[in-house]
């Protein structure tokens, strides 16, 4: 068997570790026996979402979505239309605010996104805290454990539904408990980075979907050896549950031992 | 002379005793940051006075080797330097550093001295305006641990607020490979000493993400004749011309050598640099520039190059229970990228990855996917995976194609307890470590009577 993955624009669209879930997916398809073959469109490359099982879309900072946003916009039809139709996709962080309504930038400048997810993302400004930490969310995958750190705020329109409830972290915009947004086979969080790694229910649920749709409702994914997994979101959890902070204690034995060095 | 500086003083020599009583080397961190709090104007006051100025390196990496690597080539000249040497860059660690040479008065010990400062990114605007430098260096702009510098745009930005706060005739010592290093030629009408690896080969395999796409002049996509490492290389901008300055001071080639690499450089001629790896010849060059901006003569600067040693956790050695660990710092993926092709081209047979994610790490750990571990999925027989996050970087490696791990261990100890466990003739281990587990791994190797306990320091 075979699928078909586009990732798009894997060159900008990257800043958080975004390709470890384009790595878990592979290997998860050829643990199976299932060759996965990658494509990378970028801006202005031609684009048909018909003619792939399965899409992923990355994060980026403020510079990288003004510079994908007009191109997203043009490819933005189809790729709704495929993803309405059961295409499976994963969004994270700006790729996620771009899938929804619209972003609207530190700077006021408003970025049309292409409304598969009715939500919209807000910047409240440059001197605006952002929403940075280890992150919990109880979702229909079971708990989700990722890292959060963004400026915008989401905002899900009534009726659009989230991934998650947020159990540990800020979430979609740190007020009413929701984290990303669902929508056919489509899951948009801000989970970024290692989401698929450490979460291989979510990893499992997408390429189930791809396969289904490719190879007929028969088709089905072999269960795998998730004891890796399982001991990465063992620890994960642990380090969010028990909070961010380090303890004073520790903070003070760095200074004393030679203080805290932020480069190299 | 401020009233309170020698109260300040007096707290900082007190914390730093405290610090060498406790054992874990100097403490550097808290008499400047003690010294802050008593006096704010610490740094500008006990700066002031020294006639040789001051010098400041910044950049996310190659900072520390390239500032011990200039102070080798000033004492080489016979010219006296305080340097952070052993621990922070933030503007605490520059002032723990004068403190510790100053008298109870604040006067310098040596008024001839310049002051040689590694210098966070972020620290840049307030290290500038409190020492008023000569020259400052730009090695490399990457992402680095973003949940605390918000974006790499963020850093490019305090970057631009730093020039504006510069003398206007101090020079700029920056990277002409690197485009986000060159575009603050934009914004400094100053002088700029341009160095350039020009004549290295490109680097093989995955570079990793470029954090530098588009030019900042005109837009357009940066294009690369060469590429070394993420948007290092040979780069130029067909929508207004822009191209990688030429260089000022040169690699003319870079050649692998036994014992480290042997360098061409432009007006030097061939030198043993006594360091590993591609990063070590930009860390090179930037020291040659800086000293050629300072004045130095090339045998000094020859003579500091030879006599360079990997600093602490930059590929420094450590025999332990029969087997040599070579520990390699990492702790972004261009880092980890570049020690990765290292251990690539010297055949690496066991490699260890001990990741924590304490405030000093980044408590994000998503950056281990963005090194390229695979490059390495060929070479390793055996791994193990450590630190806080051990099941993290078990995953990585696990995905990146290498062997299951050996060990997969939370503390210090149990790592070096599975690496005992092994027999002496199994050879070197490589081990790539993150900041705070490099830290705690030192103390534990201390404790063990591995490493002379006084080496231990940030
Ligand atoms: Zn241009």
């Amino acid at each position: 068997m075979r699928l078909r993955l586009a990732h798009l624009y894997p060159d900008v669209m990257n800043v958080y570790g975004d390709r470890g879930n384009v790595i878990a997916l592979r290997h998860r398809c050829e643990a199976r026996g299932i060759a996965l073959d990658v494509r990378g469109p970028g801006i202005g490359d031609a684009f048909d979402p018909a003619e792939c099982d399965l899409l992923v879309i990355g994060g980026g900072e403020d510079r990288e979505q003004r510079r994908v946003a007009p191109d997203l916009a043009a490819k933005g039809p189809a790729i709704r239309a495929a993803i309405e139709a059961g295409l499976p996709a994963l969004a994270v962080c700006g790729g996620f605010q771009l899938f929804g309504e619209r972003y609207v930038d530190a700077d006021g400048g408003v970025l049309p996104g292409i409304g598969l997810f009715r939500m919209e993302t807000r910047h409240p400004g440059a001197g605006a805290a952002r929403a940075t930490g280890n992150v919990l969310v109880r979702t229909e995958f079971g708990e989700a454990v990722g890292f959060e750190n963004h400026g915008g705020r989401t905002w899900l329109a009534q009726g659009q539904a989230p991934f998650g409830a947020v159990a540990v972290g800020r979430g979609n915009n740190g007020a009413d408990g929701t984290e990303g947004a669902r929508t056919a086979n489509a899951i948009g969080t801000y989970l970024h980075g290692s989401l698929l790694p450490r979460n291989p229910a979510v990893a499992d649920f997408l390429l189930g979907a791809a396969l289904r749709r490719r190879y007929g409702a028969g088709a089905g994914l072999a269960p795998l050896d998730d004891a890796a997994e399982r001991a990465a979101r063992a620890e994960a959890g642990a380090i969010a549950r028990r909070g961010k902070g380090e303890g004073a204690w520790r903070r003070l034995r760095g200074l004393a031992a030679g203080g805290w060095r932020r480069g190299d | 002379m401020n009233a309170r500086i020698p109260l300040a003083l007096g707290a900082a020599r007190a914390a730093a005793a405290l610090g060498r009583r406790l054992g874990r080397g100097g403490g550097t961190a808290l008499p400047g940051l003690l010294a802050e709090r008593i006096a704010p104007d610490a740094a500008s006051a006990l700066a002031r006075p020294l006639a040789g100025g001051a010098v400041l390196v910044t950049g996310t990496n190659g900072k520390t080797t390239t500032a011990r690597l200039l102070a080798g080539m000033l004492t080489a000249a016979g010219r006296p330097v305080v340097h952070n040497r052993e621990g922070s860059n933030l503007t605490r660690g520059i002032v723990s550093a004068l403190a510790a040479a100053a008298d109870w008065r604040g006067r310098p010990r040596d008024a001839r001295a310049i002051a040689l400062m590694e210098t966070d990114e972020a620290a840049l605007p307030a290290a500038v305006r409190a020492l008023r430098p000569r020259a400052a260096a730009f090695t490399n702009l990457f992402r680095d641990q973003l949940d605390r510098y918000g974006e790499v745009e963020t850093v490019a930005a305090r970057w631009r607020e730093a020039l504006a706060l510069l003398p206007p005739d101090a020079t700029l010592a920056l990277n002409a490979d690197d485009p986000a290093v060159a575009e603050l030629a934009l914004d400094w009408r100053g002088p700029v000493h341009w160095h350039s690896l020009a004549g290295a080969r490109a680097g093989t395999g995955d570079p990793g993400p470029a954090d530098a796409r588009w030019c900042r002049a005109c837009g357009a996509a940066y294009r690369y004749a060469a590429r070394y490492a993420a948007h290092l290389g040979d780069w130029r901008c067909d929508g207004c011309g822009r191209a990688r300055p030429v260089p000022d001071t040169a690699a003319l080639a870079v050649e692998r050598a036994p014992d480290g690499l042997r360098l061409d450089v432009s007006g030097l001629g061939e030198t043993l640099l006594p360091l590993r790896g591609l990063y070590n010849a930009g860390n090179a060059l930037a020291a040659v520039a800086l000293a050629r901006v300072l004045g130095l003569p090339p045998d000094a600067i020859r003579a500091g190059l030879a006599a360079a040693r990997p600093a602490f956790g930059r590929g420094e050695t450590v025999e332990f229970g029969g087997r040599r660990l070579r520990l390699l710092l990492c702790k972004n993926p261009a880092g980890a990228t570049e020690a990765l092709r290292l251990l690539a081209e010297d055949g690496a047979a066991e490699v260890a990855f001990l990741l924590n994610d304490r405030f000093a790490d980044g408590r994000d750990v998503s950056w281990i996917w963005d090194a390229g571990f695979e490059r390495l999925a060929g070479n390793v027989r055996r791994c193990r995976a450590g630190g806080d996050r051990a099941a993290d970087a078990a995953l990585r490696l696990r995905y990146a194609g290498w062997p299951a791990p050996a060990s997969v261990t939370r503390s210090p100890a149990a790592f070096l307890d599975a690496v005992a466990a092994a027999p002496a003739r199994d050879g070197p281990v490589d081990v790539l470590v993150t900041y705070t587990a490099l830290l705690d791994l030192r103390a534990e190797l201390s404790r063990r009577g591995a490493v002379a306990g006084a080496a231990v320091s940030g």
